[in-house]
């Protein structure tokens, strides 16, 4: 309704300048496309020419979103049952993502948030990106607000620290691993080994506090995720003496945990994949075309189990719990298998944090994370893949390089003194609530999430009240 | 017309605190009956019905369905045996769609799990457009055709009410438990409903317990009916005495029923 008023006064201001509605219409698509992008484009080329910082680069950017957005690709014809058309402009799209690396440094200054990323940013940014993914079986699939989400990044972090490090020095077992010196100890599996291995380690942990929380509704589940999320550092910080067993070496952490690699293997050399990442020179570009791939993967698992006959269960215990079990859904199990697909991409994203940062360290898992975490589903989008993305790129980007970006750019400008990433916490508190004020569904909503927010979700206890309550006010004698 | 007892229940009884629901009531659906469960508010008819299909745990007393115990079984388990069942204020999945409705339903005689989710084997993907398929006739089957894809929320409220059957059928019961369905449809809808219960019966062959407070669709379609007031039952019988029973006219009926 109020979408059509506003365009209806645009078209009444542009009809005035010679272009009416039919007239747009008349016009072939490809100049309609072509006409809206450049529009957009020259707005913003504009915007960043005001700011002063005006390159050749912004104009290739602007000549790649042309060439993604204007050609009609959906009028491509099908190879078999593949909708090309839907697929090339992300598949350009990715094309330049992968290439991230090799134009970072020629691209413009942005107004405000000065440079662009650094790879290092976006690597941590698809790390987090996988798991606000992970998150999002568990909050926007199932609907079970879990607040202790960073037990399964610290497991996963730890199963990496066990299996690729030398943390347990009586071991001598080597598996895969690349890059050992002379005289190793420990357990050596190699990472693409121990990514599923923590995946699954982790997904076991889910279930195993899945099973006694997951009969709690609402505000108890919360609160007894929270405890768990708690308990998680705690066990990690104390862990170096587990009756005489040094399990997680206490607060020093576990640390030159290994990186990746392909090792000298024949097919690696006749593939050119890098032998070992830390040896690299670009181990930033290898560790982030990784991260491509692992997310890419928790999109795929995300969009099928979405679309299957366990999402569909997810889903439906979301929206009325009681409805759902009286349609033949197991609640527990179902709940528990969110939970645990959940901590699977939390537990791999977790291993290849730790092997990214060469450790794993108690004081990494803390609540916050957890928040930051939920943060990124919820500015997104609660259900949505590409929601929860953006989300949860723009949260880690901020909390890497944005926010300190944007401090000096108010410093310098106003000749303040603001160490602006102190308040990075309370800066996520304002965004999320001028969210929630805004667009309570989150930046690119699931249509669904959007219709329960406005709608108001059907939610009643599992006890028809009513029932309980009517004979009780009968007088009892 | 009906059978062998396909739902029993033996002294069920449910106290919520000191306040006793349901007080050893013994009851029975024959195989191929339907049979009403009448009284006024409060009487404890929704909680017998929540005990029927798992929600509640019986505080005392048996449930045996089709041959087998069901007492302490939690709901889906009385889904995949066969009891099917609707909800007195509709409990429909708002923000699905008609089919997807339709669909969970089906989740009990679905077999598919994570790894073939995952991997789309071709055996998960004719289950589905199996499913799918069985899914829009049950629609059409419902007078639900061409609705397959508007969400729960938008559909009238016969449509929902008409869109809890399909759903509940999609479960592929043996019994269905109905509560209230024709509560808020006027009298023309509840006649088609009527119709519809009995078309259910003659060809899915099913058996159907009904509580319903429209006396001309209780009257109209049962085989026998249960009365209960304060939780107990007070009669059971075929409709022609139940109208004729006096505890019933006193507690429930009044003597307008008697007259009609």
């Amino acid at each position: 309704m109020r979408r059509g008023r506003i365009s209806e006064r645009w078209w009444a201001l542009l009809g005035r300048f010679g272009l009416t509605q039919q007239r747009w219409g008349s016009w072939p698509a490809w100049m309609r496309r072509l006409v809206k992008a450049t529009t957009w484009l020259g707005l913003g080329l504009i915007l960043t020419a005001a700011f002063g910082t005006w390159t050749t680069s912004a104009l290739a950017v602007a000549a790649v979103v042309l060439l993604i957005v204007v050609p009609p690709w959906d009028r491509l014809p099908n190879i078999g049952p593949y909708r090309t058309g839907r697929w090339i402009p992300w598949l350009i799209a990715l094309g330049f993502v992968v290439a991230y690396p090799y134009y970072v440094n020629g691209l413009p200054q942005l107004p405000v948030f000065g440079p662009f990323p650094n790879v290092h940013t976006m690597v941590v940014a698809g790390i987090f990106t996988m798991m606000a993914l992970g998150l999002n079986f568990v909050v926007g699939y199932a609907g079970l607000l879990d607040l202790g989400y960073v037990a399964f990044y610290a497991m996963g972090a730890y199963v990496c620290g066990w299996f690729a490090s030398e943390q347990f020095a009586g071991q001598h077992i080597d598996v895969g691993a690349v890059g050992l010196q002379q005289g190793w100890i420990g357990i050596h599996l190699s990472i693409w080994l121990v990514l599923p291995i923590a995946g699954l380690m982790t997904a076991l942990i889910g279930v195993i506090i899945g099973l006694p929380t997951l009969r709690l509704r609402g505000d108890y589940l919360a609160i007894v995720t929270l405890g768990f999320g708690e308990i998680m550092p705690q066990v990690a910080d104390n862990g170096n003496n587990l009756g005489g067993f040094n399990l997680t070496n206490g607060t020093g952490g576990i640390t030159s945990i290994d990186g990746p690699g392909f090792g000298h293997g024949t097919v690696a050399r006749a593939l050119h994949l890098p032998a070992s990442y830390l040896g690299a020179g670009n181990l930033d570009s290898l560790f982030f075309w990784t991260v491509i791939v692992l997310v890419l993967i928790t999109i795929f698992c995300s969009a099928r189990l979405r679309d299957s006959r366990l999402g569909r269960a997810w889903i439906a215990i979301r929206e009325d719990e009681t409805a759902a079990a009286a349609m033949g859904i197991p609640l527990m199990r179902t709940k528990t298998w969110s939970y645990a697909t959940g901590a699977f991409f939390g537990g791999v994203a977790g291993a290849y944090y730790s092997s990214y940062n060469g450790g794993a360290f108690p004081d990494q898992f803390l609540f916050q994370i957890s928040v930051f975490i939920l943060c990124m589903v919820i500015l997104g989008g609660m259900g949505s893949i590409p929601g929860v993305m953006l989300g949860a790129w723009f949260l880690a980007y901020l909390d890497q390089e944005g926010l300190s970006n944007v401090g000096g750019w108010i410093n310098s400008h106003f000749n303040t003194n603001i160490n602006v990433p102190n308040y990075e916490f309370g800066i996520y508190g304002l965004i999320i609530v001028v969210v929630m004020l805004l667009r309570p569904e989150g930046l690119i909503p699931s249509s669904r999430r959007a219709a329960e927010l406005h709608e108001g979700v059907h939610d009643e206890p599992l006890y028809d009240v009513e029932e309980l309550n009517a004979p009780l006010t009968e007088p009892t004698v | 017309m009906s059978g062998e007892p396909l739902l029993q229940t033996f002294a069920l009884r449910k106290e919520f605190g000191g306040l006793v629901a349901n007080n050893d009531v013994d009851f029975v659906v024959p195989e191929g009956g339907i049979v009403s469960l009448i009284g006024p508010n409060g009487a404890g008819k929704t909680t017998f019905f929540n005990m029927l299909t798992g929600v509640y745990k019986p505080t005392d007393g048996t449930i045996v369905f089709n041959g087998e115990d069901m007492t302490g079984k939690p709901p889906h388990a009385y889904t995949e045996r066969g009891i099917g069942r609707t909800f007195q204020n509709i409990r429909l999945f708002q923000n699905m769609t008609a089919l997807e409705n339709v669909l969970v339903g089906m989740h009990t005689r679905l077999k598919s799990h994570l790894v073939g989710a995952l991997l789309r084997t071709p055996h998960v993907r004719r289950e589905e457009r199996e499913a799918r398929e069985r899914a829009r006739e049950l629609l059409e089957f419902s007078g639900l055709r061409g609705k397959d894809s508007v969400v729960g929320r938008s559909l009238s409220y016969g449509d929902q009410r008409r869109l809890e059957v399909a759903r509940a059928l999609a479960t592929r019961p043996k019994l269905l438990l109905l509560d209230e369905p024709t509560a808020g449809m006027n009298p023309q809808e509840t006649a088609e409903f009527t119709a519809f219960v009995a078309k259910l019966r003659s060809q899915e062959h099913l058996s159907v317990l009904l509580i319903e407070h429209d006396m001309k669709v209780v009257m109209g379609v049962s085989d026998t009916i249960t009365v209960l007031d304060y939780g107990e039952k007070i009669a059971e019988g075929t409709p022609a005495e139940i109208q004729k029973n006096e505890r019933v006219i006193e507690a429930y009926l009044g003597s307008a029923a008697v007259s009609s």
